[in-house]
Formats: structure tokens, C-alpha cells, sequence
């Protein structure tokens, strides 16, 4: 009797506990609802649901497909593609940073975009060259295609540039340092420029950019990481010297870990210069700085040009759209990503988020005929370059920005930074990418 | 944990002073309490034991971004990934060691901090006074606050430009214009967060033992002439031992595993004075998407827990089966 | 015992200190958040320039503040009451009965304290989803497999403490409701909880304060429908700028029923560890 009652209870939690299961579970798709991850490119997570809710009524009304959308953060994006890419469990279209594209091909967890899906959203030469380099591998079907363009691009205050008497925006790298100097006067936090020193992204960005410049290549023809060359050490020289050298950072910005922490900077007048993508047009009007206070130009290179060395502007920036192997609804899916890259939304989309159309079509909207959109547009299609589209490109991110992110806190700490501590924390970089843990192939 | 009630859990229930009393063989359905368990052993299998086991295996795989999606089919690696850690002339396991040093201060500066300001409340608020209600919660407050406020007040208080610390700092005409989260300086700010909200954990504990030591006998000690420095030397701090043994190895386990500070207090861009083994392992797994390898790190920090664990047990029982 | 003059003094002086230590963060996060924006991205003042209750009515529209909320809620709530009532059998179990492999039971549970996060997140995440492809229960970034998750986390510490609270209450009790017939889970139900009410308080608190706060497996485990506040908070901070009034008002906001719990509790945690450990 009495172990019939225990028995009883045990399995009462076990049936309580499973009817909380059931009622938790999802309604299985009826392959007419399509999940979305999609990145945080406005102002705020909810602002980004607004606007996409708003666009997929119309494509709900079109095909019949609903669109459940989740915008997931920056930070956590990576994490939860892996981990819906190991669990085969996940959306079943999704967006990523398009510097990802390689590393996520080789999970093999997006469908390719073979020649017919790419003739199903008009064709491979509908999108801008630059963009559509940096989808994947080379030589392999894209796993992504692009979605949202972005370029860096200097930012610069007018009202300082005519109160230090600067007419000019700087043409070269030793203009540029000469011009931020006459900018910077510590005595009233006011500094040349401003960075997000602790932002291990932002600064793998500029060692590849200014790297490039110098002529580095980061790969060997072996596929071997070469981050300690002579001209890569040079190129991050050049950033970090920024603060070192010629102080014109503030100390301060060594601890800043996110490029809008830098926007805010700027727009609240404390730095003159801002290198930024042009996303960061959108946070600079959000912190209350008219379009009137602020120009564009290029990001300058060395003049002379060093031997090898390319006019890199910026990096092909961006964000991609990529589905899901494991979707139970490709075809509906590929259809969401050809209504989200028609002119159309291309138009919508990217002047609601201050980027860059990927789609030469979609450039006829005259929010995009601004002088500073010109800049970032001409940057992105004619003098970027992609980072390498190799499966380890993440940890070239991860081991290079942080040695820099280390001697960026170095600098900010009144040590010198010297030449040979560049090499030092380049190579050693470098040792960890080649060692790797018996991942490199 | 379990060295105060070892003795109960002998066994042998001859041993024990009321074994003979409980009369077991009511309850002798052999079953009954294997159902009772029943839910607890299921939910520790599902959540801790069986991941544990395929965290064990996967540290055998080569485990990486290509293999990820068939995990099942990534390559046997046998023990390439641990002979990768512990290499310590290669960058990785000098990384590794580094890390592993600055756990173990951290861990053994932070528990004893804790340790020493909880017994020294305790001892404060042993004594009624107007007020000690009062003091006795707020001092609690720091544990009860969610993880992420507490160290986001930190985070928010350390800044360099804007923080309170400098600012203080410099109005005291001390400097300020320091980097606590940059540098060896953020060890410092991992430490003082960190004993911020475990501290008053130690203080609540501290305080029951204190409670259960009944007070005849510092009456004895002070007939016999022994001051209270002395009391609290021969008998408060013998007599609370079984609470602070299990106390510090709680603590230290917490604070060994600790993730969720350093993680909140430094983002991403975690310095390497503060650059704790838990993160460690996410940074060469989550980041770098090397799983082979993290879960070969995670296992050697488990097989070092357990170690570290069971000799503490050992030494502890066996001090106070010989006192 | 006489407290000498000494001993006064160093009280004083300690318990100022520590009050200090405790007090000023505690400031800072509640001035912090009745200051604006712009005083919160300026140079630290111990006193706001304008007293606002702004970030209090903004924080609610930054950030889906009060979805987030209801899930650490129900999560917290939910993985508590699971975690008590599993921990109440087996305790009972371990307490009252000699079994083989009692011991590695209590071993084993306990050790799964040590167990790094991080070893076994991964591995945990891709069980929930095959659980998800074969039965259709989805775990991950759902409210249960949260609850399942968070459970666990606090059940070694709840049924440790429950033992250590069951072995003082005398046996005599149960055994006087056995011969009035009843049978475990009525003694249980009737005898050993009623006593052991303490314990079990202070065990719940336990319990959801751990779910409550927890954030690794939170930052997997959950998406839009079930993101829980120590996930969801982090998005003041990933905008244009890190909006630290609303950051604070909103944390101050979402401790206040956890403290206070917690404080209303905590007496009953002194005791249970009374019960447990002083033994």
C-alpha cells in the first residue's frame, strides 16, 4: 500500500513535470512560418523588430509565409549560430557578420547558393563586386550573400577642423597625424581621434587595413599565418603610435570595447576624428549631432605608396544573410532572402539603418546621394578589400586584435610601445594561430 | 561538503551513538528509497553527468569548426588535444599556465578575504547593540543582488574616465587617472568584485556558527584570566572550524569556476591579470571554436578540482578526528 | 563575555569600514539612476545634477524590460519549487535509509559542484536538441529547459543542507507515525517537512537566487520568447551607448523583490546552515 502511494507521487512529479514539457512545446511547423535571426543593426533590438515587422507584412501578404523574427546582439550572435549549427536545431534563415562567411561555410550548416538560387535573386552581377567576395571560400558556391553593405570611413567635426584652421580634409597618413595633432588639446578633452582600443574586432580591422597598406599579407601561399612581417608590424605601429607616439588619443579609449562607445566620444565632442563604418551615421544622430556638424573622407594612405602595398580603405564590412541546411523550408526561406535583397527593401532597409545597398539597383533612392553615403559607397565598391575568406579568418580576428588590444592598454598605461614589442606580441600571435590545437589544415 | 556529516553517513550504523535506536526494518521495501532518489538522480544525470561524459569524450575529438556539425564523425585525436595544453613550450600552454596561476590567487586571496571580513562581522554583530538588524541585512545586500547588477556597479564605479574611483582618487589628490580594467590593475578589480558579493556569504555562515557555540564556555575562559583576543584565538575560531571547512571549499570551488565575473566585468576583451581559467577555456573554445581542446582544458581543471577536493577532505577529516 | 575597551574601538572603526565598503557601490547604483544621460557620461559627481525619474519610465521602452522579467520569474520560480521538492525525497531518502550506493550517490551529486560550466554547456545544449528532434519537447531556449537546467545547479547544495536538517529532527518522530500507519511519503509529508519548514525556506531562497542570476548558460539557452533579465540587461548596453541610468534603475527595479526575499529569508538560511553544518 504504502509503496504504492510513494510510487504514486514520484510518478505524479514525473507526469507534472512532462505535461509542463508538453505545454512548453512548440507548435510543430507548418512550413508556412519562417524563423529569422536577424543582427542588431539599428539603434535598439526593439527599433530593428519595428522595422523588419513593418517590411514582412508585405511579404506575408505577397507569399503567404509568416516571418517570426528574433533579433539577437552582436555578442551573442556567433555563439548561437554555432550552437544551432552543432544541434542541427535553430532557424531557418539567419544573418552574420560577413567576415564570418568562411568559418560558418566550413560547418557546412547554410545551403549554397548554387548558380540557379542565384539566378532565383537576379543574378551574381546584381550585387556589388566587393560584397559578393567576401560570401565564402573562393571557387566554392557562396554560403551567404550580402544584405547589408558597410565601409570604414573617416568621421571629422567642421567646427573644429575651422577652428584649428584645417581647410582641408588630409590626403595621406602623414597629413592625417599631422591634422589630428592640431586637433588635440589634452588641457580640454579634446583629442585628435578617438578608438575603441579594447575591441578586439575593431582592431583586427585596422591591422588588416593599415597592414595592407604597408603590403602585409596575413597568409602565405601555404595557408601559414605570417601576422609578424615587417609590414604588418609597421601597419599596427601606425595605429597604436596613435595614442603612443603622437597622443593623439586619449589614454582613455584603451578601455573602450565597442566602436559605438567611440561614436559617443565623438559626437559629444571630445574627439575631432572618428574612424568608423558608416553604420555608426545612425548612433551619431541618435547621441544629437545634426548632419550639418560632421563630414566624411577616405581613410588616407601612405604617400609615397610602400612597396606591395594596396590603397586599402577599408575592409569589405557588411552583414550576410545565409539559410539554414537544416531548415524545413529552403525554398520559402531562399524566397525571404530574394524579397530582402530586391531594390526595393535593399532601398528601405538600408536607409532605415544607415548602411550601404549590396544591389547596384537599389542606389537610385536619393537617401543614398548624400556626399557622406558617396563616400562610404565608392570606398565599399572600389578601394576595399576582403579579409581572407579561409575557415581560421575568426581566429585571425581573435589572436592579432588581441595583441593589439593588449598594446593599446600598454600605451594607455604611459609605457612606450616600441617597434620590438610589436614584433614580439605580433609573433607570438602569430605562434598561437600556427599552433592552433591541431586545427589548421 | 561533505566532512561534517561523514560521520552520519557511515555505513556501519553500529558505530553510531543512535544507530540501534532507528529501527530500519519498517522501511526495509528495498525500493523505497531508490524511487525517492528517482527524480533527483534522473535531473543530475540529464544536466551534469551525462554532458559530463560527452564533455569527456569530445576531448578526445579533433573537434572543430569542420567537424562540428557531424560531431559524431569528427576524427579520434587520442590525446592530442591534452598533449596540446600542457605543452608548456608552446605559446598555448604557457597561456594556459599563466591562467592557471592567476585562478589560484585570485581563488586563494578571494576566499580568504571573504574568509577574514565574514568571521570579523560576525564577531562585530555578535553582541546586541541598537542597529545590528540593520547592519546584519545590509551587509547581506551585495549577496542577494543579481550577479550582473553587482558587477555592473563595479564595472560602472572603475571606469577610467568617468569612474567614481578615479574621481575619488584624484579629489584626494591620489592620482586617478588609473586603468582598473586594463592591465595588472584589473586583477585588482576582479578581486575586490568578487569579494564585494561573496563576502557577506561567508559572514552568514560565520554567523550561524557562532550562534551554535554556547557561551558557558568563554564564561570558563574568562574565570581562567583569558582575554578576549585570546577567546577568540583558543575558542571561536577552533570551535567554528567544521563551518569554516566547509565554507572555504565551497567558496573556493565557486570562485575557482568562476565565469560569470570576469566575463560581465571586462566583456570580451578580458586582460590577461585577470584572465581566469573559466574564460580561458570559452576564449579557446567558444571563440576560436576549438571544442577538441577546451573540453580537453575543462577535463584537466575538473581532474585538478577533484584533486585539490579530495585532499582537502582528507586533510580536513583527519585534523578533526585527531583534535 | 566582558568586551574590553579595545575591542570597542576596533568594532567601531570595523564595522564602519565595512559598512562603507558595502554602502558605497549600493549608492552609486541608486543615485546612478535618478541622474541623466548626460551626467552618467561625464565625470563621476556624488550627487545628481538634476533629480529625474526618467530612466525609470525609459528603461521599460529600451529594452522589453518587463517580458524579460516575467521569464526570470517564472524560470526562477519554477526551478526552485522543482528543485526543493526533488531535493525533499531525496534528502529524506539519504537521511532515513541505509542503501547500497547511498554514499556515491551523495558523492556524486555533490562533485557535479565542481564540474566547470564551461565543460559541460556544449554538451548539455546538443542533448536538449536531439531530446527536441526525437520527441518534439523543445528544451533549448525554452522556459523548462531552463527550469531543468537552473534546478540542478542548486539541488547538491539543497539536499546536503536538507540531510543535515533532517538528521536533527529525532527519528522517534517518523516512527511514532509509522505505527500510526501512515507511510513514507505521509511521514514525510506530515512529520518531517512541518519540522523541517526552516530548512526548506531557506533552501527555496537558495535556490532561486542561483536562477536567478545565472548568465553562461542563460546566454545560450534562451531566445526572444524566453530571455531571462541577466541576458536581457546586457542590452542597455550594446546601443548607441550604454544607457548606465537605466542600467542601474533597471537593476535596482528587478533586485528589490530579491533582496528583500532574500532578507526576509535569510534567518531561516542561518538556521538551516546551523542544522547543516555546526553539527
Amino acid at each position: 500500500m504504502r509503496h504504492r502511494r510513494l510510487s504514486g507521487v514520484i510518478v505524479l512529479i514525473l507526469v507534472l513535470m512532462s505535461s509542463l514539457l508538453a505545454g512548453c512545446a512548440r507548435e510543430q511547423d507548418d512550413g508556412r512560418t519562417l524563423t529569422y535571426w536577424a543582427s542588431n543593426q539599428g539603434n535598439s533590438p526593439q527599433q530593428d523588430r519595428r522595422i523588419l515587422n513593418e517590411e514582412f507584412e508585405k511579404f506575408t501578404a505577397r507569399t503567404g509565409i509568416e516571418v517570426n523574427v528574433e533579433v539577437i546582439g552582436w555578442g551573442d550572435l556567433l555563439n548561437k549560430i554555432l550552437g544551432s549549427a552543432v544541434s542541427g536545431v535553430g532557424p531557418d534563415v539567419v544573418n552574420l557578420g560577413n567576415t564570418w562567411a568562411a568559418s560558418l561555410q566550413a560547418t557546412g550548416a547554410f545551403v549554397p547558393f548554387t548558380e540557379e538560387r542565384m539566378r532565383q535573386l537576379g543574378g551574381r552581377e546584381r550585387f556589388l563586386e566587393t560584397s559578393m567576395s567576401s560570401t565564402g571560400m573562393p571557387g566554392r558556391p557562396p554560403s551567404s550573400v550580402p544584405l547589408y553593405g558597410l565601409s570604414y570611413g573617416v568621421f571629422y567635426n567642421k567646427a573644429m577642423f575651422r577652428e584649428a584652421g584645417i581647410e582641408q580634409p588630409p590626403s595621406n597618413w602623414s597629413e592625417f597625424v599631422d591634422v589630428a595633432r592640431r586637433l588635440t588639446r589634452p588641457s580640454q578633452e579634446q583629442w585628435g581621434m578617438t578608438l575603441a582600443g579594447a575591441s578586439y574586432t575593431e582592431n583586427a580591422h585596422f591591422a588588416f587595413m593599415l597592414g595592407n597598406q604597408e603590403g602585409a599579407q596575413l597568409f602565405d601561399s601555404d595557408g601559414r599565418a605570417t601576422f609578424a612581417s615587417p609590414p604588418m608590424v609597421t601597419g599596427v605601429q601606425r595605429y597604436v603610435e596613435l595614442m603612443s607616439e603622437y597622443e593623439v588619443v586619449n589614454p582613455d579609449d584603451a578601455e573602450i570595447g565597442s566602436a559605438t562607445e567611440a561614436v559617443g566620444n565623438f559626437a559629444n565632442g571630445e574627439a575631432g576624428m572618428l574612424v568608423a563604418q558608416n553604420s555608426a551615421i545612425a548612433a551619431i544622430r541618435a547621441a544629437g549631432m545634426a548632419d550639418s556638424q560632421w563630414g566624411v573622407f577616405p581613410l588616407p594612405v601612405p604617400e609615397p605608396m610602400p612597396e606591395g602595398g594596396e590603397a586599402v580603405r577599408s575592409h569589405v564590412a557588411g552583414t550576410n544573410i545565409a539559410v539554414y541546411r537544416n531548415s524545413d523550408n529552403k525554398e520559402a526561406a531562399v524566397e525571404l532572402v530574394e524579397f530582402l535583397t530586391s531594390a526595393e527593401e535593399q532601398s528601405i532597409l538600408n536607409e532605415k539603418y544607415g548602411s550601404l545597398p549590396v544591389v547596384t539597383d537599389a542606389y537610385d533612392n536619393p537617401a543614398f546621394d548624400t556626399k557622406a553615403l558617396r563616400t562610404f559607397s565608392s570606398v565599399l565598391a572600389e578601394s576595399s578589400k576582403r579579409v581572407p575568406m579561409i575557415p581560421n579568418e575568426n581566429r585571425f580576428e581573435t589572436t592579432v586584435g588581441a595583441a593589439v588590444r593588449d598594446l593599446f592598454a600598454r600605451a594607455g598605461t604611459d609605457r612606450s610601445v616600441s617597434r620590438s614589442d610589436i614584433a614580439d606580441a605580433l609573433d607570438e600571435a602569430q605562434q598561437k594561430m600556427r599552433s592552433g590545437g591541431g586545427s589548421t589544415r | 561538503m561533505t566532512v561534517t556529516s561523514t560521520p552520519r553517513a557511515a555505513p556501519t550504523s553500529g558505530a553510531e551513538p543512535n544507530g540501534s535506536r532507528r529501527r530500519r526494518p519498517r522501511l526495509s521495501k528495498r525500493s523505497v528509497p531508490y524511487l525517492l532518489l528517482a527524480p533527483a538522480l534522473f535531473f543530475e544525470l540529464l544536466v551534469h553527468i551525462v554532458p559530463m561524459l560527452g564533455g569527456l569524450w569530445m576531448s578526445f575529438l579533433r573537434l572543430n569548426q569542420f567537424f562540428l556539425r557531424e560531431w559524431m564523425s569528427a576524427p579520434f585525436t587520442g590525446l592530442a588535444n591534452y598533449r596540446f595544453a600542457l605543452d608548456f613550450d608552446g605559446a598555448a600552454g604557457v597561456e594556459l599556465l599563466q591562467s592557471f596561476g592567476v585562478t589560484a590567487a585570485f581563488s586563494v586571496i578571494t576566499v580568504g578575504v571573504s574568509w577574514v571580513l565574514g568571521l570579523a562581522a560576525a564577531l562585530f554583530l555578535q553582541r546586541s547593540f541598537p542597529g545590528r538588524t540593520l547592519l546584519r541585512g545590509l551587509f547581506l545586500v551585495p549577496y542577494a543582488l543579481p550577479i550582473y547588477t553587482s558587477v555592473m556597479i563595479w564595472k560602472f564605479m572603475l571606469d577610467r574616465s568617468d569612474g567614481m574611483v578615479n574621481a575619488t582618487l584624484s579629489d584626494l589628490g591620489l592620482g586617478g587617472e588609473r586603468f582598473w580594467l586594463l592591465g595588472n590593475n584589473a586583477f585588482l578589480s576582479l578581486t575586490i568584485t568578487a569579494v564585494w558579493r561573496l563576502w557577506p556569504f561567508a559572514f552568514l555562515a560565520l554567523m550561524a556558527g557562532l550562534q551554535s557555540i554556547p557561551t558557558d564556555i568563554y564564561d570558563a575562559a574568562a574565570v581562567d584570566g583569558a582575554g578576549l583576543w585570546q577567546q577568540i584565538r583558543t575558542i571561536t575560531v577552533p570551535m567554528l572550524s567544521p563551518v569554516s571547512q566547509v565554507l572555504i571549499l565551497v567558496l573556493f570551488l565557486w570562485t575557482f569556476n568562476d565565469f560569470n565575473v570576469p566575463y560581465l566585468l571586462f566583456d570580451q576583451a578580458v586582460p590577461s591579470s585577470a584572465n581566469l581559467i573559466s574564460i580561458h577555456i570559452y576564449q579557446n573554445s567558444f571563440l576560436t571554436w576549438n571544442f577538441g581542446l577546451g573540453s580537453a582544458m575543462s577535463t584537466l581543471l575538473l581532474l585538478f578540482l577533484l584533486v585539490i577536493t579530495a585532499g582537502y577532505l582528507m586533510l580536513t577529516s583527519r585534523r578533526s578526528r585527531n583534535a | 563575555m566582558r568586551e574590553p575597551r579595545w575591542f570597542q574601538w576596533v568594532r567601531g572603526v570595523g564595522l564602519c569600514l565595512l559598512t562603507l565598503f558595502t554602502v558605497i557601490p549600493l549608492y552609486v547604483m541608486v543615485t546612478t539612476s535618478v541622474k541623466p544621460l548626460s551626467d552618467v557620461q561625464d565625470t563621476f559627481q556624488w550627487w545628481p545634477s538634476v533629480l529625474t525619474p526618467q530612466p525609470y519610465v525609459d528603461m521599460w521602452s529600451t529594452v522589453r524590460l518587463a517580458d524579460y522579467f516575467v521569464n526570470s520569474v517564472v524560470v526562477s520560480l519554477g526551478a526552485a519549487a522543482f528543485s526543493v521538492l526533488i531535493a525533499l525525497f531525496a534528502a529524506y531518502a539519504i537521511s532515513r535509509y541505509r542503501f547500497r550506493g547511498r554514499d556515491v550517490f551523495r558523492f556524486t551529486v555533490l562533485s557535479t559542484q565542481m564540474f566547470p560550466g564551461i565543460l559541460f554547456l556544449l554538451p548539455l545544449y546538443l542533448i536538449y536538441a536531439t531530446v527536441g528532434q526525437a520527441t518534439g519537447i523543445v528544451l533549448q531556449g525554452s522556459h523548462i529547459g531552463l527550469i531543468i537546467t537552473y534546478l540542478t545547479f542548486s539541488l547538491p547544495f539543497s539536499i546536503w543542507m536538507l540531510v543535515s536538517y533532517f538528521d536533527s529532527i529525532p527519528v522517534d518522530l517518523d516512527e511514532a507515525a509509522f505505527i500510526d500507519g501512515a507511510g513514507p511519503v505521509q511521514t514525510l509529508w506530515r512529520v518531517v517537512i512541518p519540522a523541517a519548514k526552516p530548512g526548506i525556506a531557506a533552501v527555496s531562497i537558495y535556490a532561486f537566487m542561483t536562477a536567478w542570476g545565472e548568465t553562461l548558460f542563460a546566454s545560450i539557452m534562451t531566445d526572444a520568447d524566453s530571455t531571462t533579465l541577466a541576458i536581457g540587461l546586457r542590452e542597455y548596453s550594446t546601443q548607441s551607448t550604454v544607457y548606465w541610468n537605466e542600467v542601474m534603475s533597471a537593476s535596482l527595479v528587478v533586485s528589490i523583490p530579491v533582496v528583500l526575499g532574500f532578507l526576509a529569508l535569510q534567518r531561516y538560511l542561518v538556521q538551516g546552515l546551523t542544522a547543516g553544518a555546526v553539527k
